[in-house]
């Protein structure tokens, strides 16, 4: 089962890696919202670093939003879906696979880049540590939470809007804890609390989701 | 005699039933309705607090409770249709939703309207007004799946899915909205018992038996229209009076 799941793993990397532009979009939007924020409200350096940790994380999450459009759709396009439902092996192990994978394309170089967008808003050392504590632990969640939108919606006319209009609502909770995280590392309170509970939710995304994702595959193929 | 409990489980006989029904609940519902605005306008009391502006709460604690409960059964009736595949429990999710939404609107708006005066702001965020903005999310979000679904039985099936998540979800985008800021007077109604006067407490429990038969006569109603739209190739359908 676990080879399984590196096979998958190293199947989607590969795929990515062939189609470089498609990472690349994704990280370049969320550099450009992250940017467009000072723009929208002004140069203060008091106020941006106020904001920070909430335009990142928002940020984030609208990145995390168009990536997982592609999920399931290329696979589900050329029949690969079809043929990996069909086959013997557990269908929550492929989809655990190819979250894992999503995370790595388009999760990871977001927590790579956060921590030079902070800088852009003057975000103290510690800030930004946890920052990328927060994200380390809370885009996982964006990605396996988002597997289901994107299961459900698969082959729909339109459906990457419908993806966000579905998973945003859902992963506030994310949102909330990420950021509230950074607020109390500046404020000079207790971070734990906050990314005890995003681990939380990452633990339990990681338990349900891929079950009710490969559900969800199963409703939109049949 | 052995009761046939699946008898009304198909749209069939269901649809019959649903038509007697309907005016059971909607009549009551017009009268509560008059009872109960009328206890709540001109019988109950004046807040000593916050004077005749309170008197929303009769129509706002009725629609947030009903946002929020229908939402279960929504979510409720959609796993029953999952597991079991009755189609007639899908068809009663998906008529539920639209009235569910409409409850979390009223109730956003009305506490809009009171909050103005109360707060001095229309809108604050505040954990409740927060989670209820949310919840009007996560309805929107179902019945936007399930009309961008054309294979009916996809569309129960996927929105089905989308309700249970959500349903899963609701504790806990609440409690992390409760510890993100909180600014809502606490329940004035507790099982402990309540600081509230009887006339208000009659008004509010006869709005909220009002807006409950509102929504299962409104439902019902949505219910059939869905089973005629569904049925309509059937023979059954074609030999209705109404049909012909």
């Amino acid at each position: 089962m676990f080879s399984l799941l590196v096979l998958v793993i190293r199947r989607d990397l590969v795929l990515a890696m062939r189609r470089r532009a498609d990472v690349l979009t994704t990280l370049i939007f969320f550099v450009m919202v992250v940017s467009l924020f000072p723009l929208g409200v002004g140069p203060e350096m008091e106020m941006l670093r106020k904001m920070a940790p909430g335009v990142l994380w928002v940020a984030a999450l609208l990145s995390s939003m168009l990536s997982l459009v592609r999920l399931f759709s290329a696979d589900y396009i050329d029949g690969t879906l079809e043929q990996m439902m069909l086959s013997p092996q557990s269908l929550s192990m492929l989809v655990l696979g190819k979250m894992v994978a999503h995370w790595m394309v388009s999760g990871l170089p977001l927590v790579l880049m956060a921590p030079v967008l902070g800088l852009q808003f003057d975000m103290s050392a510690q800030a930004l540590g946890v920052l990328i504590i927060g994200l380390l632990l809370g885009t996982p969640v964006l990605s396996m939470v988002g597997a289901i939108g994107a299961g459900l919606t698969l082959g729909l006319r339109g459906g990457g809007v419908l993806l966000s209009l579905l998973v945003l609502p859902l992963c506030i909770p994310v949102l909330i804890f990420g950021a509230g995280a950074v607020d109390a590392a500046t404020s000079g309170l207790a971070v734990s609390p906050h990314l005890s509970l995003l681990g939380a939710l990452m633990l339990l995304a990681l338990a349900f989701t891929p079950w009710v994702t490969a559900q969800a595959l199963r409703i939109s193929m049949e | 005699m052995a009761i046939n409990w699946f008898k009304y489980s198909a749209p069939t006989t269901f649809y019959g039933l649903a038509g007697k029904l309907i005016p059971l609940f909607a009549i009551p519902a017009v009268v509560l309705f008059a009872v109960g605005l009328y206890i709540g306008f001109f019988v109950a009391p004046t807040d000593y607090q916050q004077g005749e502006f309170y008197r929303i709460i009769f129509i706002h604690v009725p629609a947030s409770i009903l946002s929020m409960f229908l939402y279960l059964v929504m979510a409720g009736y959609a796993a029953l249709g999952l597991i079991f595949k009755t189609r007639l429990s899908a068809m009663m999710a998906t008529a539920i939703a639209p009235t569910g939404a409409l409850f979390a609107v009223i109730s956003l708006w009305t506490g809009a309207l009171w909050g103005k005066p109360m707060w001095g702001a229309w809108w604050v965020w505040d954990a409740r007004l927060t989670s209820e903005l949310i919840l009007l999310f996560l309805y929107l979000g179902y019945i936007a799946l399930h009309a961008s679904i054309d294979d009916p039985k996809r569309a129960d099936r996927a929105s089905a899915l989308l309700a249970i998540v959500g349903s899963v979800n609701v504790p806990i985008i609440y409690f992390s909205v409760k510890w993100w800021n909180t600014l809502h007077q606490g329940s004035t109604i507790k099982f402990s018992g309540t600081s509230m006067h009887v006339a208000m407490q009659q008004a509010m429990f006869i709005t909220l038996l009002a807006c409950w038969f509102y929504a299962i006569a409104v439902v019902l109603a949505r219910v059939r229209s869905i089973i005629l739209e569904r049925e309509r190739h059937t023979t059954w359908i074609n030999e209705l009076p109404e049909v012909k």
